[in-house]
């Protein structure tokens, strides 16, 4: 919040005082009814009494709309920068006769080729139906690296907008023009569609209801008051009114729930609706993926372990050798640690190898391990335990039994084994030993898990992997549960039984088999760089495609949910002060031992009821901040929470007033004119 | 012994009594409400009634019922009023007038039991024991029951039942206030409380005036007056005639009397719900309000009593101070309504503290059953503000408190205020009631507002003061009575109907705990500040204005 968007919020506050847009919020419209009222009372009969609190209620409704107006405005802030990438583009669209044609990107429809080359924008969301290429999508994710987008499998999205960085692909349309995700993104971050979550909906009725008990208090008083012999102003009536009913969570509920989803924006997740979010709060079940969630993406060698008398040094060299020239971050592993062991021979590389007539050997889905075969005939595999054993059997030579025995321990552990092998020129192959690739958990997580299971949260680990694996890794990373060779079908199934017991599930996913799933859990983050239909399904999409980042959705949910109700709290714990301002003011004359309620010693009753509705009115001021920043929120049980929060809102709410209102009562009895 | 320490002796032997008798109470109601079989007695009662007792309704279903029950009461007993000068025992009784016979019928349905009537001159004996008397039970047993069906809604998982109207009301009565009833008669009965159909005889009293005796069933009547916190006197002058209440012992058997049901049910709540702790903190919420209440009280009455313009106007010299105090501060926080001190004559603080323990919406611990579902709604209403503060949608015992739910808690909330300030308002507007009232400045004001709050709390406790036997009061006093009775209990209904229909989401430790002291603390701030804001202008203008002047 700085000093332009309260400016540029002042103009849109005054827009709001439209009736029409006020009824919606019903504690802030009987505030408008009251300060017309008061108006018209202190045009009718002129004080300075009466222009004050006429004054102030306008204040109080105005504070109201720029808390609305603020948070709304940081949205739009964000809406701008979007909708400055949705320029007009152009699309070269493949006709069904094999030609191409150019046309303006609003003329696409869903099913629709178009080819877009570098440097192009791509000019609506679709996927990649042929063709690999680098995409730069800083113009929604904000990250500026290029991300590669491919036909096929699950990184085959590509969004409108998104600028194609090298070659050249073909995109099938999947959305209508102004239906686009910029498009979804813009109306969600300017709150255009922004409709009352139920939770709001549940509060705002008790709200209305105390409006109401409150109404009924305040005009039971004026008979009574006749009665005792003393008719009350109007004018302080509506001023007790005012002060009475929950102006402050009134005023503050819309802002809060827009700043909630601001707050998810700003972590690059767009929430699709506010329900989402809320729910997020509500969440007893996390359902989290092994792999770039609990583990880094890659395993990593870990341990080298040899079999039937082979030296380590040789085993190190063989791992290292078969290693070089496999690129993929598990063999970079495998040459990391063979080069720290102490007994490893010497370093080379594989362009040198290849220069003395060394070939290697891809590893490839069926063959199953890697190699190379050195000029002098020596030929050294590594790979998958049961293809290393069966290529060994196959050249002649013979397994010792300890290999199987120790490739089961490493799998019970949690770990891969890799197998390696070495056959010398003319020689039966001999196994040398194996290597333990190990999942390596991401630091930090246990941690966390160990607050999700104080905030009173489950997390289960989805992983392909098998049962003995999943339960080593679960137990490392500290999860309360885990689902081991899950299918799509086990993870539908794990969903609805959590909801069945009544709980509230949360996951995450970017696969096209995911996106049943997504759509069943009762919030579903799916990542950006997944499929559309993923997309589609999810209520979330995190465009940093970051699946950790579930647990501070989580987090966010629940803050909004404790900043709605710690204001509420201070908004009725609020009154009692108010009454101890207002109540022997207006009864003092009538009987004069009430002063003894007056324990703030304020200066007339004039000033005190004019006091306490500025208190009422710039309480709103102080509390927008908080409203939009959310309240400070710690993790924990909720036992904690509630002493805490209770303690700060509620007993907080019962004594800040005094203070406010007897301080303002010190300036306000200066002025001339009250009595 | 002074009166101090007679005083503080018998509240101490009221407290280890309660809690003697509560737990087994407490224990024995929720059996009877979660037995799958049915007595004999109770089996012939269904078939004569052609009920299937197997069969669970759905809310609409019980209100229903609910209000099927009590229509059925209201118009019989109306028209045995009318027709009582008709009927056998008339023993010289006037009869009533048709507003009046209106307002005592649906008192007693409502279970009220306000009296703008002398009780033994306004009605024979005939009426009393087939009339009052049966309202006595139904009217306890139909509070009983709907307190039963929201408990029970707590646990249903899904299916939006919440249990059978007439199985409820047939235990209640059969199993828990019939026998309970015939217990206390016969230990009044001993004390030496009435019992008999002799004609009234006519003595001459000391002043040489002439006196009419009338003697009744008194002691039967009275046992389930106080058991199913009616508080209809047998006697115009209540539990203060020495017929109805002859010794400090029946006084404090009295009072002991109108606080079990109210107080073992909380136990009942939790057995029911598996969870004893929760039960204990709503037993917690009652206790500590109650405890204020009686000290508040007591309190008020003994400095104004040892004051130098004290006096005992309006108390029995057979109680004294300490156990009129008692019986006023008790008999208002269970809506019994009973009298054995006249609270006009309390202190302002004192009448102003048994005044604000119906303000509270008789909750502390309230009357038979209808306590307990206010304590809940009181529970759901703060759940909702502060649940959220854990960071998650609200929930009660599992329950989530949506839309729906609150709704019905917040009209809930709503209904008594509204008829009790609006009441009280165009009542004190208007010059025919107005003059109906003996009092003039702040205590006319405490008069009649005493007046709506006591019928729109169905507790039937008059201040006095306020000649209330005319049309004006008799028809606004009897609809605050009736709506101020069966509105609330049709939304209690409604939000058993919704919580039923839910799914039970199991407790987490992201779950706000609702058993702590610390929920207790937070449900007496959210009833005190609630009832507070609505009620300290009028409040100020009574009692706080007569006390500071």
């Amino acid at each position: 919040m700085n000093r332009t968007t309260i400016l540029a919020a002042l103009p849109q506050a005054v827009t709001k005082l439209d009736p029409r847009h006020l009824v919606r919020t019903p504690v802030i419209f009987v505030v408008w009814i009251g300060s017309v009222l008061t108006t018209v009372l202190a045009v009718l009969d002129p004080s300075v009494f009466g222009w004050g609190v006429a004054f102030w209620l306008w204040a109080t409704v105005l504070f109201a709309n720029a808390a609305e107006a603020i948070a709304e405005g940081r949205g739009r802030a964000q809406a701008a920068t979007l909708r400055a990438t949705r320029t007009e583009t152009l699309a070269v669209r493949l006709r069904d006769d094999g030609g191409t044609e150019t046309v303006p990107g609003t003329a696409l429809r869903i099913g629709d080729r178009v080819r877009v080359v570098a440097g192009e924008v791509i000019p609506g969301d679709g996927d990649v139906v042929e063709g690999v290429a680098t995409v730069d999508e800083s113009a929604i994710t904000g990250e500026s690296a290029p991300v590669v987008r491919e036909s096929g499998g699950d990184r085959c999205a590509v969004t409108g907008g998104t600028t194609v960085l090298s070659d050249a692909i073909i995109v099938r349309i999947t959305s209508r023009p102004g239906e686009t995700f910029i498009d979804r993104m813009i109306a969600l971050v300017e709150g255009a569609s922004r409709q009352k979550t139920p939770n709001e909906i549940a509060l705002t009725v008790l709200l209305t209801t105390l409006t109401i008990l409150f109404l009924v208090t305040v005009m039971a008083i004026q008979p009574l008051a006749s009665y005792s012999g003393g008719l009350q102003q109007v004018i302080v009536l509506v001023a007790l009114l005012v002060c009475l009913i929950p102006t402050t969570i009134g005023a503050l509920l819309s802002a809060i729930g827009i700043a909630g989803m601001d707050r998810l924006v700003q972590r690059n997740v767009l929430a699709m609706s506010g329900r989402a979010v809320e729910a997020a709060g509500d969440v007893s079940t996390l359902l989290l993926d092994k792999t770039g969630t609990i583990t880094l993406g890659n395993r990593r060698a870990s341990e080298l372990t040899p079999v039937s008398g082979a030296a380590d040094g040789e085993l190190a060299q063989a791992a290292y050798l078969s290693s070089l020239a496999d690129g993929t971050p598990e063999g970079r592993s495998i040459v990391e640690l063979a080069t720290s062991l102490e007994h490893f021979g010497g370093v080379t590389s594989a362009d040198v190898l290849a220069s003395q007539g060394a070939e290697f050997v891809e590893f490839t889905a069926q063959t199953r391990m890697s190699g190379v075969d050195l000029p002098d005939g020596t030929r050294i595999r590594k790979g998958a335990a049961s293809a290393v054993t069966a290529w060994v059997t196959q050249e002649g030579g013979e397994v010792p039994d300890e290999t199987g025995r120790l490739a089961d321990a490493i799998a019970g552990d949690g770990a891969t084994p890799l197998v390696v092998a070495l056959a010398a020129a003319g020689r039966a192959p001999r196994v040398l030993g194996l290597v333990r690739l190990k999942d390596v958990v991401k630091p930090g997580m246990s941690e966390r898990f160990e607050v999700l299971r104080r905030m009173g949260i489950r997390t289960v680990m989805i992983t392909g992997d098998n049962k003995l694996t999943a339960a080593a890794i679960a137990t490392e990373a500290g999860v309360d549960d885990f689902l081991a060779e899950a299918t799509p079908e086990d993870k539908m199934a794990l969903i609805v039984k959590e909801q069945e017991g009544g709980r509230l599930v949360a996951m995450t996913g970017d696969g096209t088999n995911d996106a049943p799933a997504l759509a069943q859990a009762d919030v579903g983050l799916a990542m950006n760089t997944g499929t559309s239909a993923a997309k589609e399904a999810g209520n979330m999409v995190d465009l940093d495609s970051d699946p950790t980042k579930l647990i501070e959705v989580v987090a966010i949910g629940k803050q909004l949910l404790i900043t709605r109700g710690a204001l509420t709290t201070f908004s009725i714990a609020n009154d009692i002060a108010k009454y101890f301002a207002i109540i022997p003011a207006m009864f003092v004359v009538l009987f004069p031992g009430l002063d003894a309620l007056n324990i703030m010693r304020l200066g007339s009753p004039q000033s005190a009821m004019l006091s306490a509705v500025i208190f009422n009115a710039l309480v709103i001021v102080a509390l927008v901040p908080l409203a939009l920043r959310g309240v400070h929120y710690r993790p924990g049980g909720a036992a904690d929470l509630l002493r805490r929060n209770l303690l700060v809102y509620g007993l907080g709410g019962v004594v800040a007033p005094f203070v406010g209102i007897k301080v303002i009562d010190l300036l306000v009895s200066q002025l001339p004119g009250l009595s | 012994m002074s009166e101090a320490a007679a005083g503080l002796l018998s509240l101490l032997t009221l407290v280890v009594a309660l809690v003697v008798v509560c737990v087994p109470l407490g224990t024995w109601i929720a059996k009877v409400f979660t037995d799958t079989r049915h007595w004999r007695v109770e089996r012939v009662l269904y078939r004569v009634a052609g009920v299937d007792p197997e069969r669970e309704q759905g809310w609409r279903a019980y209100a229903v019922s609910v209000g099927a029950v009590s229509v059925v009461g209201f118009v019989l007993l109306l028209g045995l009023i009318l027709l009582q000068t008709s009927l056998p025992l008339r023993q010289g009784s006037d009869g009533m007038g048709v507003t009046t016979a209106v307002n005592t019928a649906v008192s007693f349905v409502t279970n009220t039991n306000w009296q703008s009537y002398a009780g033994e001159a306004g009605v024979t004996p005939l009426v009393q024991t087939l009339g009052l008397t049966i309202q006595n039970f139904v009217s306890a047993a139909v509070g009983l029951a709907v307190c039963i069906a929201l408990t029970r809604a707590l646990l249903r998982d899904g299916t939006g039942r919440i249990g059978n109207f007439w199985v409820d009301l047939v235990r209640g009565t059969v199993r828990v206030l019939l026998p309970g009833a015939v217990l206390a008669a016969v230990v009044l009965l001993v004390g030496g409380v009435v019992q008999n159909l002799a004609a009234p005889s006519t003595v001459t009293g000391l002043s040489g005036a002439e006196q009419v005796i009338r003697g009744g069933l008194v002691a039967s009547q009275e046992a389930i007056k106080e058991l199913g916190t009616n508080g209809g006197g047998y006697f115009n002058a209540n539990s203060a005639h020495p017929f109805e209440n002859p010794n400090p012992f029946t006084n404090l058997f009295e009072v002991f009397l109108l606080l079990v049901v109210p107080f073992a049910l909380p136990r009942a709540f939790g057995i029911m719900v598996g969870d004893r702790r929760q039960g204990r903190a709503l037993l917690g919420f009652a206790s500590v309000l109650f405890g204020a209440g009686v000290g508040l009280t007591t309190w008020a009455e003994v400095a104004a009593a040892s004051a130098s313009t004290g006096s005992m106007e309006g108390k029995e010299q057979r109680f004294g101070v300490w156990a009129s105090a008692l019986f006023g501060a008790a008999t208002t926080s269970t809506s019994t309504g009973a009298v054995n001190s006249l609270h006009e004559s309390y202190s302002p603080l004192g009448g102003g503290v048994v005044l604000t323990n119906m303000l509270l919406g008789e909750v502390s611990p309230g009357g038979v059953g209808s306590g307990l579902y206010g304590i809940v709604v009181i529970a759901i209403l703060s759940v909702f503000v502060a649940g959220l503060m854990v960071g998650r949608t609200p929930e009660y015992l599992g329950k989530t408190i949506g839309r729906r739910e609150i709704t019905m808690a917040a009209l809930y909330s709503l209904v008594m205020p509204v008829l009790v300030l609006g009441f009280t308002g165009a009542a004190l507007s208007m010059d025919g009631p107005r003059s109906t009232m003996l009092a003039s400045g702040p205590h006319g004001l405490t008069e009649v507002l005493y007046a709506y709050a006591s019928a729109a709390n169905n507790n039937g406790s008059a201040f006095a003061g306020l000649s209330a036997d005319n049309p004006w009061f008799n028809v606004t006093l009897a609809f605050c009575m009736a709506v101020g009775r069966f509105v609330p209990m049709m939304l209690v209904l409604g939000l058993a109907g919704s919580l039923a229909a839910q799914r039970r989401r199991p407790e987490t430790a992201g779950t706000m705990p609702t058993h702590t002291p610390l929920f207790t603390g937070l449900l007496v701030g959210i009833a005190l500040v609630l009832a507070g804001l609505t009620f300290f202008p009028a409040l100020a203008l009574g009692p706080l204005a007569e006390a500071l002047s």
